[in-house]
């Protein structure tokens, strides 16, 4: 398993959260840990906790991870699904205030280098205007 | 009627009064939110409602958590963890003596848990502009929730919405019943009317 920080994506839109995980994996390559999580329990437009829960576990590094999210509900439901982690996974998992696309892959390029969630995460929200 | 079984029947109406409201809900948050309202709180009170042997079984504080799990995972919008939050606090709140100022003192606990989740107070067009009223009228001792709610639901129309979706939409959010609100006031009226005959 990699020791790089893990990338986790939601999106209300299942094609948007996969999108934006494919260019992270053509622009930054195999070394981060990735998952993502778009759309509703039946595979709406939403975001489900379930979902998102299955993508930090499949991102999950003990390097932490950090989650990038769309609009208002991914980011609730975000919270909520690092909430019901066990908290010494909750402790190592971030929402980022950043924009979900180029959030994720300026995120990525700095997990890819060992950065820790702490600058993954500084990186990510830089971006925030 | 058991306690088991009146737990039975408050599932019963709450998902009959959200499927009968889906709708109207929808509409409501195509005004001003994303258009998902009424479906998403359909397909949570629906896996409540498949849950509902399961959940009656449980004591009031178990319950009310299992309850609010489902919401958090089947809504699927922010509803989801705002609603799951509000049973589940009212879960670990819930009161050693199941009495009015008992009942106050729990929502009141988990209107704070709602307020933390949504990062939202008061007069911002949402949920808790019908929560907050309906929780003082029941510390007060005022009879007629129902009709609490539904006239808290109606004031945010003329509110300009500063938290969740319909803040997209600044001043054009005026004019409109909050979505959550409406289904709030809903689901208060439902459970007046369930425990009026037992309460």
């Amino acid at each position: 398993m990699s020791g790089n920080v893990g990338i986790v994506i939601v999106s209300h839109s299942p094609d948007v959260a996969k999108g934006a995980a494919d260019m992270v994996r053509q622009m930054v390559g195999e070394e981060v840990p990735l998952g993502y999580a778009g759309g509703d329990a039946d595979g709406g437009l939403g975001t489900s906790v379930e979902k998102i829960m299955a993508a930090i576990e499949t991102a999950w590094s003990d390097a932490g991870i950090a989650i990038l999210v769309d609009l208002g509900g991914a980011e609730t439901n975000s919270e909520m699904a690092v909430e019901m982690l066990p908290p010494e996974r909750a402790c190592k998992v971030v929402i980022c205030n950043a924009p979900i696309v180029e959030g994720a892959v300026m995120a990525a390029t700095e997990a890819s280098g060992g950065a820790s969630l702490a600058e993954v995460q500084a990186v990510a929200e830089e971006l925030q205007a | 009627m058991t306690e088991s079984d009146l737990r039975e029947k408050l599932i019963d109406a709450m998902a009959a009064c959200i499927v009968g409201a889906t709708d109207e809900l929808t509409a409501l948050d195509q005004a001003i939110g994303d258009g998902d309202h009424g479906f998403n709180m359909k397909r949570g009170f629906e896996a409540m409602l498949a849950e509902k042997p399961a959940i009656a079984a449980l004591d009031w504080p178990d319950a009310l958590k299992k309850a609010g799990m489902t919401l958090v995972m089947k809504v699927g919008g922010a509803s989801g963890p705002l609603y799951g939050t509000l049973f589940m606090e009212l879960g670990k709140a819930w009161p050693e003596h199941p009495d009015r100022p008992g009942l106050a003192a729990t929502l009141a606990a988990a209107i704070e848990g709602v307020k933390k989740r949504g990062k939202s107070e008061r007069g911002q067009k949402t949920m808790l502009d019908v929560l907050i009223p309906v929780q003082e009228a029941l510390a007060a001792g005022q009879a007629g929730l129902a009709g609490i709610a539904g006239a808290a639901a109606e004031a945010t129309i003329p509110v300009q919405a500063t938290r969740g979706r319909a803040s997209f939409l600044g001043e054009r959010s005026i004019g409109h019943m909050d979505p959550g609100a409406r289904s709030t006031a809903l689901l208060v009226a439902c459970i007046e009317n369930t425990l009026g005959g037992t309460a």
